[in-house]
């Protein structure tokens, strides 16, 4: 049994946290919140320095060629730090659409640039409010022209391609939908900046007249490859999402040990104690599932599917959960503007819907549980 | 990452699983998995007989107690290969219910503070399940305040030297089948209450001991009260210094945190198998969103659980000691059967009431686990004691103002009615 990270990755998280705490302290994602910038570019370009955009890119598209286990060490750290950089748009969307669907040339043309932090990619996907199912998209492809609102799309201000999902079929089926690689510098696409509960990261609607679009992958093959990429999202986010959870944890933990009350460390009366507790429940259980997802997406193991549900569903809980209650430890404190708690609460509520709700995933991983026990 | 077991691990399990193969008593094997939550009942067999029978068996061939040092009837494995032996033992392990509380914390205790002679005179037996050890803790008035209990021990007046019980002990586990036990007492009642205790060993049969079972709210009767009335036990069983039963008992509650990978049970397998089957006003119920959604936050406490035992056999597989995370497994597990067990009454709707196991669903399981949930809860450490335990001992929060540390035992308040 050797069901943890190895010395090297642990090694790699290090680094990592090592780097981030210079250079992305909770000032650097203030001043994104605050500021007019929409991502921290000198972060960005660090972090391409770092090796960081390319983890799993092959060496031959100048990326590092790790594997998946080094670049979920980075995702954990990532979300400790609650990075002010379209991370998750490039890395854990476009890279991997590329990865999964895209031809030798558009490889070659955006793989060593993503790896470089020179572009910025990302995934166009809902379009109202509402769960994304096959029978809801209504963005049109005619003749490879995009025609279409795409909304809350992350880093949609700053991206220079987005992969975007389409309608190309009749009928409301997913064999109706394709994906479409569509460079967003052109006149064609109209992108509106969108007020949203977590400024620290950038999201715009996407406003297609006739754009012109590549295809990516097979027609009518959109909606597995979609579906196969957003579960490695999936892992990729929670590692995310559980970096954030500790964080969230420890910052509770610390107060509690700071702040006197009746005479006593307020992290001496049982009900805070057990709130804490209960934090770390949730913190543990979700980082036991994470190391479940990334060893299937590590492996290629035929479980990743339910792998990367079990992930997703049990990082959401707990980044949410040690959010909202590390403000619950701070009191009146913890609803300060000066205060970083804010920052937690506001980036575990993005990311509960940044790859399709909580209850779509909850609903994914008993239907994939159940095709699982009806195959054996 | 790889659930790969080692060459020298491998080699183990494949010698474990053949002996196993050969020696269990596979007439039972359905007859277990089948079994119900709380006491273990086997259709006509003696279960107590079969449990002996088959630890005598293992015993024999070195199967026991496999941590153990071999002169004490063990087989001086490490820790990842008693976990190896736990997988592959599966169902049987049930039959060594009635030797948990004596092979794990009894033993550990008797190994650090007992003489050479007293080692090699009971352990052996205790390993081969041929005498059963129980642990006399708990009383009405300490149960999750240990140090609070009041059981009495004072020197004879006859100049022998021995001691001389009064009092009563209550939650003793198999106290009515048990031949030994460990029992702490109040030596000294003029100070604090945490330095007043002496730890001793004693013969469930000396005179003056009077066992009478408890009737539990669900109707079975695992635990006992037990009396003492001028019991006497010899200094030789004296377990540490007198006023040291304290750190005595911090040994045997150690161990009892040793049961690593044990995998505590949450019920969800047997939730989901039924909802497989049954439904609700939406058709199947494993396709009704709103039961997908509960059976969701389940799945991933019930794998967090499991994953998070991985992690703690990847540290011994490397001989290192795992994390604290262990200790989140009762705290998660026990509230998570209640849930389970209420939900699964409400899918079954106004028959979810049967418990008559000829009649109910799942041969009347999941009533079973409705009634015998709460006690997962408060047996062992109450979920309050486990969020204290993760608060100071993980997190390092401060420990609780303890109005009577300082305060001499027999001047702490007894009554909250002032």
């Amino acid at each position: 049994m050797n069901f943890e990270f190895s010395d090297e990755q642990k090694q790699m998280g290090v680094e990592a946290r090592r780097y981030l705490s210079a250079k992305c302290p909770t000032t650097a994602v203030r001043a994104i919140l605050d500021g007019p910038d929409s991502y921290d570019k000198v972060l960005w370009a660090g972090l391409a320095e770092m090796g960081f955009l390319g983890v799993v890119i092959p060496e031959a598209h100048g990326g590092l060629g790790l594997g998946y286990l080094e670049l979920c060490v980075i995702a954990e750290e990532m979300g400790r730090a609650l990075a002010p950089v379209p991370f998750s748009s490039s890395v854990f969307l476009a890279t991997e659409f590329l990865l999964a669907a895209g031809s030798n040339a558009q490889k070659a043309a955006w793989l060593p640039r993503l790896a470089a932090g020179e572009v910025i990619g990302t995934f166009a996907h809902a379009e109202r409010p509402g769960a994304v199912t096959p029978r809801t998209l209504q963005l049109l492809a005619v003749d490879g022209r995009l025609t279409g609102v795409k909304t809350a799309v992350a880093d949609g201000d700053i991206a220079d391609f987005a992969i975007v999902s389409a309608r190309t079929g009749a009928g409301s089926d997913a064999r109706g939908l394709s994906l479409f690689l569509v460079d967003l510098r052109q006149d064609a696409v109209r992108r509106t900046t969108l007020a949203t509960i977590d400024p620290s990261r950038g999201h715009a609607s996407l406003e297609f007249n006739a754009a012109i679009a590549e295809p990516l992958g097979s027609p009518g093959e959109g909606w597995p490859i979609l579906e196969s990429v957003l579960d490695r999202a999936a892992i990729l986010t929670a590692f995310e999402q559980i970096g954030g959870a500790d964080r969230a944890l420890e910052m509770g933990r610390d107060y509690a040990l700071e702040r006197m009350a009746f005479g006593r460390p307020i992290g001496s009366f049982q009900a805070v104690k057990h709130m804490l507790a209960d934090m770390y429940v949730s913190a543990t259980l979700a980082r036991s599932n994470g190391y479940y997802g990334a060893w299937a997406l590590s492996t290629g193991a035929a479980e990743l599917p339910e792998a990367a549900a079990t992930a997703r569903v049990s990082a959401t809980q707990a980044f949410q959960h040690c959010a909202k209650n590390n403000i619950q430890v701070h009191g009146g404190m913890g609803f300060t503007w000066a205060f970083d708690c804010h920052l937690f609460y506001r980036r575990s509520n993005l990311l509960a819907v940044s790859l399709g709700p909580q209850s779509q995933w909850e609903n994914k991983l008993i239907a994939r549980m159940r095709a699982r026990n009806t195959a054996a | 990452m790889n659930f790969d077991d080692t060459p020298a691990e491998a080699a183990f399990r494949t010698e474990v699983r053949a002996w196993i193969g050969a020696n269990a008593p596979a007439e039972l094997k359905a007859d277990l998995e089948s079994a119900g939550f709380g006491s273990l009942e086997l259709n006509g067999v003696d279960a107590m007989a079969v449990a002996k029978a088959w630890q005598k068996t293992k015993a024999e061939a070195g199967w026991a107690c496999l941590h153990w040092p071999k002169d004490y009837g063990g087989r001086g494995a490490t820790p990842i290969e008693r976990v190896i032996w736990g997988q592959e033992e599966g169902v049987y392990g049930a039959l060594g219910g009635i030797f948990i509380i004596g092979q794990g914390m009894c033993g550990p205790t008797m190994m650090a503070f007992a003489s050479e002679e007293q080692k090699r005179r009971y352990l052996p037996p205790l390993a081969a399940g041929e005498e059963i050890w129980c642990q006399l803790f708990s009383e009405p008035a300490g149960g999750s305040d240990l140090a609070g209990l009041r059981t009495r021990a004072e020197p004879a007046t006859d100049g022998s030297g021995d001691w001389i019980i009064n009092g009563q002990k209550i939650w003793t586990s198999g106290a009515h089948y048990s031949d030994m036990a460990i029992l702490i007492t109040r030596t000294d009642p003029t100070v604090p209450k945490h330095k007043g205790l002496t730890m001793f060993f004693l013969d469930m049969k000396s005179p003056g001991i009077e066992i009478r079972p408890i009737k539990q709210a669900n109707g079975q009767s695992g635990f006992n009260e037990v009396y003492f009335t001028d019991v006497r036990i010899p200094d030789a069983q004296r377990l540490g210094a007198v006023g040291d039963g304290w750190k005595v008992s911090l040994t045997t509650l150690m161990n009892e945190r040793l049961s690593i990978g044990a995998g505590m049970s949450t019920g969800f397998p047997e939730l989901f198998e039924l909802c497989c089957r049954i439904e609700t006003e939406n058709g199947l119920a494993v396709d009704d969103p709103s039961v997908r959604s509960k059976l969701a936050t389940w799945a991933v406490r019930t794998t967090g659980l499991k994953y998070t035992g991985f992690r703690a056999l990847s540290a011994l597989s490397r001989g290192e000691t795992p994390g604290p995370e262990n200790s989140i497994g009762k705290l998660v597990a026990g509230p998570t059967m209640q849930e389970i067990a209420m939900f699964a009454e409400d899918l079954q709707a106004q028959a979810g009431i049967i418990s008559d196991p000829q009649i109910a669903v799942a041969n009347g399981r999941f009533q079973a686990m409705l009634l015998r949930s709460p006690a997962t809860r408060v047996e062992g450490g109450t979920d309050e004691i486990l969020r204290n335990i993760i608060a100071e001992r993980v997190l390092g929060l401060p420990g609780d103002i303890r109005v009577d540390k300082d305060v001499p035992f027999n001047q702490i308040p007894t009554s909250g009615r002032g």
